[in-house]
């Protein structure tokens, strides 16, 4: 039999000094737990009390209810992409308890260690992999507590549905509802003292082969759908507090103006109506959810007089492209002499491409509620990241982290650093001002026209061809505005608009990225330049993390440039990128993205169309941390019109080991219409004053008119590698891809995003 | 201020509120039904759409002034697990949402439609569901159980 390990932080008080001191200290979750129980499972398992929620504690992540039901609590959160079912699968497996079984409780700081929130497509790659450690290690413990039960050494016992048992006798017997139901675990963990997505606390316990899964790989289905379907879900739009006043929030019409005067006169007449005015801070508060409208309408504001912060937006890439550089970085290693090689070129292929400024425009503008009782704060937010919410009201209000409690409820989608954290730091502002819960809501012009924005960029390629065709050279270079205006969470003041508007500086910071392929030449350079924001404080275009942050922008660039390279040597694109590419997981997904589709070798442009309508198909494909996918793009273009449909994509997805087949072809879809729509329609517009892109009028997305009519998934499961991440790999590709169909179509190439019917008749004229 | 007799979901509620206040606010705040959403307050995504005497409005822009004793039936009132539109059993066979904060638009919408067009066409159903949004960009799924519903429906 194992020896049961002592955990060391529990010798504080001695196990008999808990026990003597009465039943109630050896309770927790469920119902009280008989002393000989608790003697029975030795010193490691009987505390009573919850032990710190820190990461190196496997009841952080892991706990046995009486009924025998596992909660497992994730630091990470599911923005409707199934983590839910992923997550719970995943830890199932691992306990040989029933997916059923298995709750997962997400994005409650009070019951959650800081896993980073949702984050970089983490949610199984880093998240999940920490619960799997996390209930593997629970596995083993239970199992030797079972051990120590039944007399039996723990390589002689098995698991079936949360029963452990003799193998070969399943009458020697003891549930896990037996040995801790209702009690927590008290057993350390190897934490590496990370917080956020690096957080990894894995204990003794190996986990599964994938040989033997019964539940990963499943495709079981969301349960969250049909509340919401059924109109039983609350939204964090929905939540409502008792003594809970409306908040709305007053933006200036011209960035960076601030409030000089105002006249709370003109908003008496409404119940409750109140103004929370500090600095550049303005928000009102009424009794009502109309009261608190009409008196953001209502009240009468002067404004400083401030510069107009823009530039012409017709000059944008004209201002990128002479604009300082403030941070250059080369991306990788550089291979060989990439100056040299182009001296001698006997041909160089270059061209440049741009993309502007992207909105994430949630489907409802974000809302957030926050109370300040006693001292203690708590916020509900729709935050991707509710852990760092909580250290940024700590420091925006000047209380103790430890008196903060910030709380996930699902908001109106996400896929970034959206205003949900500005809305969420608002709400805290406001409640600490007027004494009372508010929940504050903003309209659509601050979802969109206020909220953290993808950055623009340039991106400038080249290659070297030597006398025989072969590419003997490599360069690509992004210049644009960094993707870290704000940070990718409201952690701090600098990186809320709270924060600056109350008088925290916006300290930008430097990142960008480069390509992420696996394309091989004698000669090759990939890097990237930031240039500084438009308006160092408070800024409708500041810009922050925009689903898959700058990897659309960059592999539209990077994948229509090798497109281009191969037109120049009229070789057939797929043709061209398996002679360079060099990763065999990236050949294959090209290779199934190719024959899926029914791709026919051939150099684009073709040749046999003409007339109004015209058809084309393009390739593109890119890596992810560690996923890969390759897209085929077939679609339509009427010249005259200027009008494109994305008519059908075929894409092959490569993220090592599947965890749930449904979910991520679900996935892939959203990312391939979201991608579909941002390479269309999506720019943000401005005028010298702000942002004029303000409602969905002026920021238009894909049309359900405009869906593609099929998209078709192939999966490559590699369940012996770690599962890599899916939540945004597949959108990086999608705007190269259909650019290198406009190209095949017409032989004209679009270098600008969005491709939008004016766009493109001017393209094709 | 004034008395004003909702009909919605079957039930005749009172409340006092403003005339011009817009549907969606009465029925989120003073009747407690946190369907359907506030998404742009501008009728332009459809998250805020219910039915008034069978047809899809957008309540964020319609005061109370004009639903007087009309019949209002919001996402709640459409079905229930036990009892679903066709449209809401495709949406969840069909796995459609992502966020699912837009789907009061779709299934409401979709929901008058099919009550009103069998055997719809797909250039019928994209007609009747253009100009609502989804951000997440479920449109795949959206169309697939429309279509699945509109086949329950026969």
């Amino acid at each position: 039999m194992t020896k049961m390990e002592k955990a060391t932080h529990f010798s504080r008080i001695s196990r008999r000094s808990l026990l003597k001191a009465g039943g109630a200290l050896v309770v927790s979750l469920g119902a009280p737990v008989a002393l000989d129980t608790v003697l029975g499972i030795g010193d490691a398992f009987a505390q009573g009390t919850k032990p710190p929620l820190t990461p190196d504690q496997l009841s952080s992540y892991i706990a046995i209810n009486a009924d025998g039901t596992v909660s497992a609590f994730f630091g990470k959160m599911d923005m409707g992409q199934g983590l839910f079912v992923a997550i719970g699968q995943m830890v199932a497996e691992e306990l040989d308890v029933p997916f059923k079984a298995v709750t997962v409780i997400m994005g409650d700081t009070a019951t959650s260690v800081n896993q980073g929130g949702a984050s970089g497509s983490t949610g199984i790659q880093m998240g999940g992999k920490q619960m799997r450690m996390a209930a593997a290690e629970a596995r083993r413990v239970l199992v030797d507590m079972a051990a120590a039960k039944l007399g039996l050494p723990a390589d002689a016992l098995a698991v079936t549905d949360g029963v452990v048992h003799a193998k070969g006798d399943e009458t020697k017997k003891a549930s896990y509802a037996e040995l801790i139901g209702g009690r927590y675990f008290n057993v350390e963990l190897d934490w590496n003292k990370q917080i956020g997505n690096l957080l990894y606390a894995p204990g003794k316990a190996k986990p599964k082969e994938a040989k033997h899964y019964k539940i990963v790989g499943k495709p079981i289905a969301r349960e969250d759908i049909a509340p919401k379907v059924y109109a039983q879900e609350d939204f964090c739009t929905d939540v409502k507090l008792p003594g809970m006043v409306h908040g709305r929030m007053i933006r200036p019409a011209v960035a960076g103006s601030v409030p000089v005067k105002v006249d709370e006169n003109s908003i008496k007449d409404i119940p409750g109506a109140k103004v929370v005015w500090e600095k550049g801070f303005l928000g009102v508060v009424a009794d009502k959810e109309w009261g608190a409208i009409k008196a953001a309408e209502k009240l009468k504001v002067e404004w400083s007089d401030a510069k107009p912060p823009f530039p012409d937006q017709a000059a944008l890439y004209d201002h990128i492209r002479s604009a300082q550089v403030r941070k250059r970085e080369i991306g990788g290693r550089e291979v060989g002499n990439v100056d040299d090689a182009f001296k001698t070129a006997a041909r160089v292929v270059e061209a440049e491409y741009e993309w502007p400024f992207q909105s994430h425009a949630c489907m409802g503008p974000a809302c957030a509620m926050a109370e300040v009782k006693d001292g203690n704060v708590t916020c509900w937010t729709g935050s991707q990241k509710p852990h760092f919410v909580k250290d940024g009201i700590a420091l925006s209000l000047g209380v103790p982290v430890e008196k903060v409690r910030s709380i996930w409820v699902v908001g109106p989608g996400s896929y970034g650093r959206s205003d949900a954290d500005d809305a969420a730091m608002d709400a805290a502002v406001l409640a600490n001002a007027v004494g009372k819960p508010v929940r504050v809501q903003y309209t659509r012009n601050q979802a969109t026209g206020w909220d953290p924005k993808g950055p623009a960029s340039i991106h400038r390629a080249r290659a070297a061809v030597d006398a025989s065709g072969n590419v003997v050279a490599y360069e690509f270079t992004s210049k644009g505005f960094s993707r870290i205006d704000v940070n990718t969470n409201g952690g701090a003041p600098k990186d809320t608009l709270a924060g600056h508007l109350r008088g925290t500086e916006l300290k930008s910071a430097d990142g960008f990225g480069v390509p992420a392929e696996s394309y091989e030449f004698a000669n090759k350079r990939m890097a990237w330049e930031t240039i500084p924001p438009l308006l160092e404080r408070a800024s409708p275009l500041r810009s922050a993390h925009l689903r898959d942050p700058v990897g659309p922008q960059v592999h539209f660039a990077s994948e229509s440039f090798m497109d281009e390279v191969a037109a120049a040597l009229n070789i057939d694109p797929i043709e061209f990128r398996l002679r360079h590419v060099k990763d065999a997981r990236d050949i294959a997904v090209i290779q199934a993205a190719a024959e899926k589709a029914g791709w026919q070798a051939r150099p684009s442009p073709r040749k046999d169309q003409a007339g109004n309508k015209v058809s084309g198909r393009g390739i593109a494909y890119s890596q992810r941390n560690g996923t890969r996918c390759a897209i085929v793009a077939e679609v339509d273009i009427d010249r005259a019109s200027g009008k494109i449909w994305a008519r059908k994509f075929t894409i092959a997805h490569d993220c090592g080991q599947i965890i749930n087949p449904d979910g991520l072809k679900h996935t892939i879809e959203g990312n391939i219409v979201q991608g579909v729509s941002r390479t269309l329609w999506e720019e943000v517009k401005f005028d010298l004053n702000n942002v004029t892109s303000v409602d969905w009028m002026t920021y238009p997305i894909l049309d359900i008119t405009e869906t593609p009519e099929a998209i078709e998934v192939v999966l490559i499961n590699h369940p012996e590698l770690p599962p890599t991440g899916a939540g945004e790999p597949s959108i990086r590709p999608v705007a190269a891809a259909i650019a290198n169909a406009i190209f095949d179509a017409t032989g004209v190439r679009i270098r600008r995003v969005p491709f939008s019917p004016d766009r493109v008749k001017q393209s094709l004229s | 201020m004034a008395r004003i007799n909702l009909d919605v979901n079957g039930k005749v509620q009172t409340i006092d509120a403003d005339a011009d206040m817009p549907l969606l606010y009465a029925l989120r705040n003073d009747l407690g039904l946190n369907n359907p959403h506030f998404g742009c307050g501008l009728a332009q995504c459809g998250a805020c759409t219910v039915h008034v005497d069978g047809q899809p409005v957008r309540s964020c822009v319609t005061p109370l002034s004009a639903v007087g004793s009309s019949k209002v039936i919001t996402l709640a009132g459409l079905g229930t697990p036990e009892k679903p539109h066709p449209i809401q059993k495709a949406y969840v066979e069909e796995q459609v949402p992502q966020c699912g904060y837009c789907i009061n638009g779709w299934i409401m919408t979709a929901a008058a439609f099919l009550n009103q067009t069998k055997k719809p066409t797909d250039a019928q159903i994209k007609e009747a569901l253009t100009g609502l949004k989804c951000r997440c960009g479920t449109h795949m799924g959206i169309l697939r159980a429309v279509k699945r519903a509109a086949a329950m429906m026969g």
